[in-house]
């Protein structure tokens, strides 16, 4: 999930924190870019201590999306995303607004009625009330949006003018460790990785309010929490990344990074099983083809909004072969206005042998050029 | 009008074109002085508004305190609120700028806040400078007119140091602030790097917020008030607005008063001059009547004469205006030296509808100056006029009951209270004085002549004589005299009233030897007790007194005070106008003198108590004396520092008093002073240096008023010269007789000189005493109703006698000359001319 993670790292806001905290430490100056705990392997993630922020680490976020199903069996697709940067600005600033901690959100609900993605972001430095994360359990919090771990379930909030969910969510099992018992590697170069768990197969309910009309929804979600020091690795362009719920109880997390030339640097995923066994997936077990574009008529930007999935399945000794399908074509979030990031985030379907196994996200970055930082 | 009628009046303008220049001139100078005045302020205050609406932004309330701020854990208090969408809190200093005099307006802002409120506001990073550099303590972020004013180019990475307490920080230029305009002169950085900075961890100045849609405002700043502590405001930005504007209305209604009064000497001077040109022209109106004018037309032909004549004086004030303000946007800036708007670089514009009011407002002063003229010359009966061509038709009875009403009015009018902060009543009262004088001239004059005359030379008599016979024309070309010598007079005694009592004030505000400075007030610059240690060990000092300025809000509407902390122990320390001096006593409320302002605007004398808020607590004080104070025009309190430190634990101190050994050299300390902080940071001043300064301050204050008042003197002199002129041409005939009769050439000069002269000794005489009544309106009831502060009363009389002299001599020099051309004419044709 390493891909995923710095994919949509490298889409949002958090990005450009990232690349200001690398710029501080990396080009030029000669600051040591350390003053961040790296991310080592052998770390044993426990819950629920490690669902609560991590903030001597760089970044940290907590990812959900899924699928909802209103009454009337319409289908929408929803995310929310909680950013932590450390920015290591004003550490020793005895003033309440030192900027040490910045909390970021995005927000989006993808509605085919609607055709495209409604979207919106907050963004604050950590000061409580406001804006804060907490160590110990899930709970992450800017301007009354929020994701808070507690009586055995998540419960999401998010408010805009122009949609508003509130949602519990309600995981089947333990938490799905990815990479290596959570050591998630981003490069054949150990130091770029990430502590990195997914909680699929989240059962969702609640109310979603699109267009001026409430309704009560129920679906599936997905939940990705990682954090890490590393960078993303030097000459990776954009990434590809999948959370899929299957019909099956099993679910399914790929990624790939790119270089600029679209030739991948790196792969891995984790496949879970009916019986809640995972199985890490390496770099030579996944492999992503695109299989039909779709051209942004605002950024001009191509994605690649259907997918082959090549996935080696270990226990089962035998590649088997995905098709990703997205819910609608449009699921671009454009924010140049605001941050300037471009990127496709969206809610797809996994198919196998032409049949519908599973459900959930894909996201696409660096598709629209290299971002400003 | 038609064709012949423009040619008979409006070209008869040209036949006297000294008295129509001159008229127009009066006319282009009150009109330029008024929209010159208008213009600046105008210009000044819309920059100022625009600067309040940038930092307001989109906000519907704001929340302010005092200049050194509140507790900044109100913020997130306010932002959790129910009514509030959004809140942006700010921290504004003036940064001192090491090596500079001017401050440097600094916002420290949360850029995450400023999207939803103060788009703005908005620093956007120079090519190459991170995005979020914004949120690094040592960035900052310049509009572009600090950029200007600091000589910076905004291409360039440029280095900025700034100054807290005694120290220099270099901050690095970052980008620029677009948002902020042109006129601007502001620098953005991030809230918790400035509040490190300059010392202010914990507290921010302002919070501005946004409601979300359906919340009443009214309703939700009541909720929201009753959250705030004591000295904390919760406004709508508009009032903020009203009560920036309301700073400077009282300076800019005295400067608006005093053009209205250059205008009303054009006025004068217009009537004068039509006045006597009708007396001229009697025949050919008597003609023009015999041959079917009708009297309408007659009264409407000399009406457009005036008309015409204010109209192109309209027209050449408002150029002139114009040029006026762009001159003083250059020279002085645009509060006209006063100070009321620091940075703050308005721009000169066109006002189409005031210059269009202006160019009227000339018109006006034209018809109004030829309205008795053209009534009077209406009523001839033609018969009569065209037999008796050489009677001038001026008559002036006295009129000593209009005289007494118009005294007792001003008398009356003198007290009242004032409107809206502005003396209207005072400045009725004036109008009223000088219209006393002006209503006591024609039975002045008379009683003048009957004065014993003694012997005398012949011209004395036939001057004494001249004066007796024609009262009315000595009326006419008084009248302006009498009005700019009172207006002269009034201002020169109220100026030096002030600048007496003024340098009195500074005498006991500056006891010490040396001061030292960190920064002025309001600015970053401060001491503090290891800066005074370093300075007490110094060799030479005797004592010094540390001295603390702060801003407070007492009561809700009303501008921010000072509080000033100063050891108060003796009689002397404050320049008392009332109360006295007295040690707090144990269990009673510690002592407060207030100043006059303080006084007027929140209705407290001895013996009262205040609660003063204090770092968000209620001080009770007893209200221990009243002073004097010229420095802050809102008010300020003034506390014994001892008292004022054990209440509220802060040991800054902004300017240090030093006492020095005798035998010490103040140089030399000086010099050791500048030494141990750097010259850069600290300024250190003798008390003869600050009132030097603060003399020379208070004289480019009033370069206005001694410009008006030369104006309205040079008005004065005009009239003079051309009364005298169309006199003289009307008794060419008179002079033709004179020389007949063996007078020389220069003897009808000296008789013309010495009518001159005895006419200005009369207007002179008058004015001087009007001069002294509005002097003591302008010091008794205007200054202290405009600014509340009193003055001792003082009159410059050798001043005063130079200038009536010289007034005299001139107006002497200026009958003669006017003179000259009537007495050119060939003795023997000047008294043929009419058989």
């Amino acid at each position: 999930m390493q891909k995923g993670m710095e994919g949509r790292c490298f889409a949002s806001l958090v990005c450009m924190l990232l690349a200001l905290a690398a710029g501080r430490a990396g080009a030029g100056d000669d600051v040591e870019p350390a003053g961040y705990p790296p991310v080592l392997p052998g770390y044993q993630l426990a819950f629920p201590r490690d669902g609560g922020a991590h903030p001597d680490f760089r970044t940290e976020w907590w990812y959900v999306t899924g699928w909802l199903e209103d009454a009337e069996g319409a289908q929408r697709g929803f995310q929310i995303t909680f950013f932590r940067v450390r920015t290591r600005i004003g550490e020793d600033n005895p003033s309440r607004f030192a900027p040490t901690q910045l909390i970021l959100a995005h927000a989006a609900v993808a509605d085919p009625a609607h055709g495209r993605l409604l979207a919106a972001e907050r963004a604050a430095r950590a000061l409580s009330p406001l804006a804060g994360v907490e160590q110990g359990r899930t709970h992450a919090w800017v301007d009354g949006w929020s994701l808070a771990w507690g009586d055995g379930h998540y419960r999401a909030q998010a408010a805009d003018g122009a949609f508003s969910f509130d949602l519990r969510l309600r995981p089947d099992g333990p938490p799905m460790l990815n990479g290596e018992d959570g050591f998630s590697r981003k490069d054949a170069d150990p130091a770029h990785a990430s502590h990195y768990y997914s909680r699929p197969q989240l059962v969702v309910s609640g109310t979603l309010e699109v267009g001026g009309r409430r309704v009560e929804v129920a679906g599936s979600a997905w939940l990705d929490h990682e954090w890490s020091s590393g960078l993303m690795p030097p000459g990776a362009h954009g990434w590809d990344w999948i959370g899929i719920n299957l019909h099956d109880g099993g679910a399914l997390m790929a990624f790939r990074m790119r270089a600029e030339d679209g030739r991948p640097l790196w792969a891995a995923g984790t496949l879970r099983g009916q019986d809640g066994a995972a199985q890490a997936l390496d770099e030579q077990a996944v492999h992503f083809s695109p299989s039909r574009h779709w051209r942004s008529p605002r950024t001009g930007a191509r994605y690649p909004v259907a997918w082959r999935l090549e996935v080696t399945d270990g226990r089962e000794g035998r590649a088997r072969a995905f098709e990703i399908v997205p819910l609608m074509d449009d699921q671009e979030l454009d924010s140049r206005r605001s941050t300037g990031a471009v990127y496709w985030e969206g809610a797809v379907r996994l198919l196998e042998g032409g049949r519908e196994i599973g459900r959930g996200y894909l996201e696409m970055t660096g598709y629209a050029g290299r971002l400003r930082m | 009008m038609s064709l012949p009628l423009r040619r008979l009046f409006v070209a008869g303008l040209r036949r006297r074109p000294l008295g129509a220049s001159l008229s127009l001139l009066a006319i282009a100078l009150g009109v330029a002085l008024g929209l010159a005045v208008q213009l600046i302020h105008d210009a000044a205050l819309d920059e100022f508004g625009r600067g309040l609406r940038l930092l307001a932004g989109e906000a519907d309330l704001q929340v302010v305190g005092p200049r050194e701020g509140f507790d900044d854990a109100l913020y997130a208090a306010l932002a959790v609120r129910p009514e509030v969408a959004a809140a942006s809190p700010v921290l504004e200093v003036r940064a001192r700028l090491p090596g500079h005099d001017d401050s440097l307006r600094v916002l420290g802002v949360d850029i995450f806040r400023l999207p939803a409120v103060q788009p703005a506001l908005l620093p956007v990073p120079a090519e190459g400078v991170g995005q979020f550099a914004a949120l690094e303590p040592d960035r900052i972020f310049l509009s572009a007119a600090a950029a200007a004013a600091l000589g910076l180019d905004m291409e360039q990475p440029a280095r900025l140091p700034v100054q807290s307490g005694v120290t220099e920080h270099v901050l690095r230029v970052s980008g620029g602030v677009p948002g902020a305009g042109s006129g601007q002169a502001l620098a953005v950085m991030d809230l918790a790097g400035a509040q490190r900075l300059f010392g202010h961890v914990g507290r921010i100045t302002r919070i501005e917020l946004r409601l979300h849609a359906g919340v009443e405002r009214e309703t939700a700043r009541r909720a929201l008030g009753a959250l705030l502590p004591p000295g904390v405001e919760v406004l709508a930005p508009e009032s903020a607005a009203a009560q920036a504007g309301g700073v400077s209305r009282a300076y800019r209604v005295n400067l608006g008063m005093l053009a209205a009064i250059a205008l009303l000497t054009g006025v004068f001077l217009v009537f004068s001059s039509q006045m006597l040109a009708v007396a001229r022209r009697r025949q050919e109106f008597a003609f023009l009547r015999a041959l079917g004018m009708t009297r309408a037309e007659l009264r409407r032909g000399l009406l457009a004469e005036g008309a015409a004549l204010g109209l192109l004086g309209g027209m050449a004030g408002v150029l002139l205006g114009h040029g006026l303000a762009a001159l003083a946007f250059r020279l002085v800036g645009g509060d006209l030296g006063a100070g009321y708007f620091d940075g703050v670089r308005p721009v000169l514009r066109f006002e189409p509808w005031l210059a269009l009011a202006h160019g009227a407002l000339g018109v006006a002063a034209g018809l109004a100056g030829s309205w008795i003229p053209a009534r009077d010359a209406a009523r001839l009966v033609p018969a009569r006029a065209l037999r008796a061509a050489d009677e001038t038709a001026l008559e002036a009875h006295p009129r000593w009951g209009a005289c007494a009403f118009c005294v007792v009015a001003a008398v009356l009018l003198c007290a009242l209270p004032p409107v809206g902060g502005v003396p209207v009543a005072g400045y009725a009262a004036v109008a009223c004085i000088l219209a006393a004088a002006l209503f006591a001239l024609p039975g002045v004059a008379a009683l003048a002549v009957r004065l014993p005359a003694g012997s005398g030379a012949v011209p004395w008599r036939l001057a004494r004589a001249r004066l007796g016979a024609a009262p009315g024309q000595i009326v006419v070309a008084v009248a302006g005299v009498v009005a700019s010598v009172a207006l002269a007079v009034a201002m020169a005694i109220m100026v030096a009233a002030f600048r007496v009592s003024l340098d009195d004030w500074l005498a006991r505000m500056l006891p010490a030897d040396l001061y030292l400075q960190a920064s002025p007030s309001a600015a970053s610059g401060y001491l503090d007790d290891e800066a005074l240690a370093r300075v007490a060990a110094l060799p030479g000092i005797a004592a010094q007194a540390p001295i603390r300025a702060r801003q407070l809000r007492l009561a809700p509407g009303h501008a921010p005070v000072t509080l000033l902390a100063r050891p108060i122990s003796a009689d002397g320390d404050l320049p008392l106008v009332a109360g006295r001096i007295a040690a707090a006593r144990p269990g009673a409320d510690p002592p407060v003198w207030i100043s006059e302002a303080v006084a007027d605007l929140f209705e407290l004398d001895v013996g009262d108590t205040i609660d003063v808020p204090l770092d968000g607590r209620l001080l009770r004080f007893e209200v221990a004396g009243i002073w004097r104070d010229y420095a802050r025009q809102h008010g300020a309190l003034a506390v014994d520092l001892e008292t004022y430190r054990a209440l509220s634990g802060d040991r800054r101190v902004n300017d240090l008093a030093i006492r020095l050994a005798p035998q010490a050299d103040a140089a030399r300390i000086a010099e050791a002073l500048l030494d141990l902080f750097g010259e850069r940071t600290v300024r250190v001043s003798s008390a003869g240096e600050i009132r030097a300064l603060s003399l020379r301050i208070f004289d480019r204050s009033f370069m206005v008023t001694y410009l008006m008042e030369a104006v309205a003197v040079l008005i004065g002199l005009a009239g003079i010269a051309t009364s005298f002129a169309a006199l003289a041409s009307a008794r060419r005939r008179e002079f033709g007789m004179l020389r007949h009769l063996g007078f020389t050439r220069a003897e009808v000069g000296r008789l013309l000189a010495l009518e001159g002269a005895l006419g200005a000794m009369l207007g002179v005489a008058l004015g001087m005493l009007a001069g002294g009544a509005v002097a003591w309106v302008l010091v008794e009831v205007i200054n202290r109703q405009s600014f509340h502060w009193s003055m001792d009363f003082h009159v410059p009389v050798g001043g005063l006698a130079i200038f009536a002299a010289v007034l005299i001599a001139l107006a002497a020099a200026a009958a003669r000359l006017a003179g000259a051309h009537a007495m050119r004419t060939a003795a023997v044709r000047a008294v043929r001319e009419d058989w």
